[in-house]
């Protein structure tokens, strides 16, 4: 029987690292993911978790060591946040380009500067062109099942690529929700064993891997990456129906929420889809059209999904806790270019919302709607919107 | 008495297809290692195959893995310039999972273990992974042409370091990283050179039949990056043995009370000048002409083997 527990969301995402049973985690404590490995620890050290946990000095070396056991052929884990991501910056492009499945837990953090542990996707979002597929979670409880759903969609033979799991810094990671922790063996179903076909350090089948590639065949190498992550786009949606079947909990690319009849849909990802239902649904009781959607998988982008929500709303609203400086939100970016060549499209607009850890309040969405309903009958005004600045402070 | 020499397997696991220049000091470390590594699994747990390597970013790395071909005849693995260490600590921790008998050879150059390397390396060390690490010190970036490293000697030409109206080269002390690994207190730490195939192999056996990590600094040198003809890179390197630059020794458990010296005078006193050593190589061409430049490499080597616990004599 499934048991239910309230835990943080750190806990969760040790809890699903425990389920999936990596052969080799390598982590380094950062805040606010540092309960992650801590737990992890005590799981390996209670014999819970049957792992060599090796305690590194740097996220660098942690990434590094998982893309050797990788390399060995063994599942592995680790996770991080925000300047602990940004050091493994370099790794990251490594660990796709040499098609090793690692997955990795990540308590969405802002960048410095200046030095700010508190939430905002900016970490993730930076690495978004490193050919890692890419989920966010609503919830704690979206968290552990998005780690799991991870490990199975990253080592399919069809995919077999790295992949991380946001969850918020500090709303989700430091948050005590109940969560359900699947059975062991419903779990162990769902993902079989990784036995990898093309990663082995075995002696007795001597192989070379991380090559040198000439001008002759780099492009195409990165070309079966960009395949590979074309192939997760249906690989995670299997995953998720089988996830559903097993588990019976429903993920989606793209999660709508009273948008069938909506004028204006406000787009976001993570925790704050969750503020922005209730505020849907506050709206509602107020007769106004507007409607949610959340973005689960934004690496593959789901430029179908989006395509199809185009249809139904006058205004897509994108609220982003990230910035791409002289040019807008990054979740924007990628909204506009899925629409960019359809025959009629919706305004869309770019909000940048919550860096580091401001509070998202109803205000400031009803500040974005407000925007929203105005350019749907006036025309837009701003490229970019930074909702909820102190402009007094400035 | 005629030394006996232990004999060197004949199993080879480089293959002679690599690209490495004519001469090349590392090329001759890469074989020989992996030989003696060989006879070391084969000894420990009779196989004599049982190992992976991680390399890191460098010239031996882009001259024998260029695909879609290898000159490796061992699991191999290359990640990033600076984590050779790590990727070894991942590939050992997977291997006791997987429940494979047997040992990690990381190979990585000066500048990507000197440099960007030395955090991996040193977590590697203190975390006790079961790892040889072996430098291959050809004391400067030779795979980005010849620019300085922390390990290249006082003195050299390099591309970043070039003798001019108010240079002389290179104007600080060559880094020595076997100091700095031995002070992990790890099992085992030397240094050797491809001037002694020998004393290498056997050191290399050696490092790979302790259990936890070792680490070996060799001397490999570089036939562009020193200016050298390339039938002369045995003839460079055992002058540097000869000399009194290039000292040859052990550090057991972090020991450094008790070092092992090979090919040490009993006496103290170098026979061969620096200069004998100096004058075949280009990189230091322009010393010749600032025999201060000179004097004070001599210090230089007198400070090091002080530090080693010996007081040398320098024609």
């Amino acid at each position: 029987m499934p048991m239910k527990k309230v835990m943080k969301g750190n806990e969760a995402a040790a809890w699903a690292a425990k389920l999936a049973k990596p052969k080799v985690i390598a982590a380094f404590p950062i805040t606010p993911s540092t309960l992650v490995p801590e737990k992890i620890s005590e799981f390996v050290a209670n014999g819970e978790l049957d792992a060599e946990f090796i305690k590194v000095e740097s996220e660098h070396s942690a990434i590094s060591a998982c893309v050797g056991a990788a390399a060995a052929g063994v599942r592995t884990f680790t996770a991080t946040a925000s300047q602990g991501l940004a050091l493994m910056h370099e790794i990251l492009f490594i660990a796709a380009g040499m098609r090793l499945p690692i997955v990795m837990a990540i308590g969405n953090r802002a960048l410095s500067a200046p030095i700010n542990i508190w939430n905002d996707w900016q970490d993730t979002i930076s690495e978004r062109d490193t050919g890692w597929i890419q989920f966010y979670a609503e919830n704690n409880q979206e968290a552990l099942d998005l780690i799991l759903i991870a490990f199975k969609v990253a080592e399919d033979e069809r995919v077999l690529l790295p992949a991380m799991t946001g969850f918020d810094a500090f709303i989700l990671t430091h948050t005590v929700e109940p969560v359900e922790i699947p059975d062991q063996e419903l779990v162990d179903e769902f993902l079989g064993e990784y036995k990898p076909k093309h990663a082995y350090l075995d002696p007795k089948r001597p192989i070379t891997q991380g090559t040198l590639g000439f001008p002759a065949h780099y492009m195409e190498a990165r070309y079966t990456v960009w395949e590979a992550m074309e192939n997760a786009r249906e690989v995670i949606k299997e995953a998720f129906e089988e996830f559903e079947k097993k588990f019976g909990r429903k993920y989606q690319m793209v999660e709508e929420y009273k948008t069938d009849d909506a004028e204006v849909i406000m787009i976001t990802m993570g925790s704050l889809a969750g503020t922005l239902k209730e505020f849907v649904d506050k709206k509602r009781e107020e007769g106004v059209k507007v409607g949610a959607a959340k973005i689960t998988v934004y690496r593959p982008f789901p430029i179908e999904e989006i395509r199809a929500l185009a249809k139904k709303a006058k205004v897509l609203a994108i609220l982003e806790k990230d910035v791409s400086f002289g040019s807008g939100g990054a979740v924007f970016a990628d909204v506009a270019r899925s629409l960019i060549n359809e025959k009629e499209k919706p305004i869309i607009l770019d909000f940048i919302i919550g860096l580091g850890g401001r509070d998202v309040t109803f205000e400031q969405l009803e500040e974005a709607l407000s925007i929203a309903e105005k350019a749907m009958k006036e025309g837009v005004e701003e490229d970019v919107y930074w909702i909820g600045l102190r402009k007094e402070i400035l | 008495m005629a030394v006996r020499k232990p004999p060197i397997t004949t199993r080879e696991y480089r293959a002679p297809g690599h690209a490495a220049c004519a001469g090349c000091g590392c090329a001759i470390i890469m074989r020989l290692a992996t030989k003696a590594f060989s006879e070391a699994m084969e000894e420990k747990y009779g196989d004599p195959n049982a190992f992976a390597i991680a390399h890191a970013t460098g010239c031996m790395e882009v001259v024998s893995a260029v695909f879609p071909y290898t000159a490796w005849k061992a699991p191999w693995v290359h990640v990033a310039f600076e984590n050779a260490a790590a990727v070894a600590s991942g590939i050992e921790a997977a291997w006791k999972k997987l429940g494979y008998k047997g040992k990690i050879l990381a190979f990585a150059g000066d500048g990507g273990t000197a440099d960007i390397g030395l955090q991996a390396l040193s977590g590697m060390l203190e975390r006790r992974h079961n790892v040889v690490y072996i430098m291959y010190d050809n004391e400067a970036y030779m795979n980005t042409g010849i620019q300085r490293s922390s390990s290249t000697p006082y003195g050299a030409w390099t591309t970043t370091s070039p003798p001019g109206k108010y240079s002389i080269g290179e104007d600080k002390p060559k880094k020595w990283v076997a100091l700095i690994a031995a002070a992990h207190m790890i099992p085992y730490v030397a240094t050797a050179s491809i001037a002694d195939p020998y004393d290498l192999y056997r050191k290399v056996k050696k490092a790979a039949l302790v259990d936890g990590p070792a680490f070996l600094q060799i001397h490999g040198p570089c036939v562009p990056g020193w200016r050298i003809p390339p039938e002369k890179t045995v003839e460079v390197a055992k002058l540097a043995i000869e000399t009194g630059v290039w000292p040859l020794f052990e550090i057991e458990n972090g020991d450094i009370r008790n070092i092992k010296f090979q090919r040490f005078p009993k006496d103290g006193k170098f026979k061969k000048p620096i200069e004998e050593y100096l004058k075949l190589q280009g990189r230091f061409k322009h010393l010749f002409k600032r025999p201060e430049a000179i004097q004070e490499l001599k210090e230089q080597i007198k400070a090091m083997w002080r530090v080693l616990g010996k007081e040398v004599e320098l024609p």
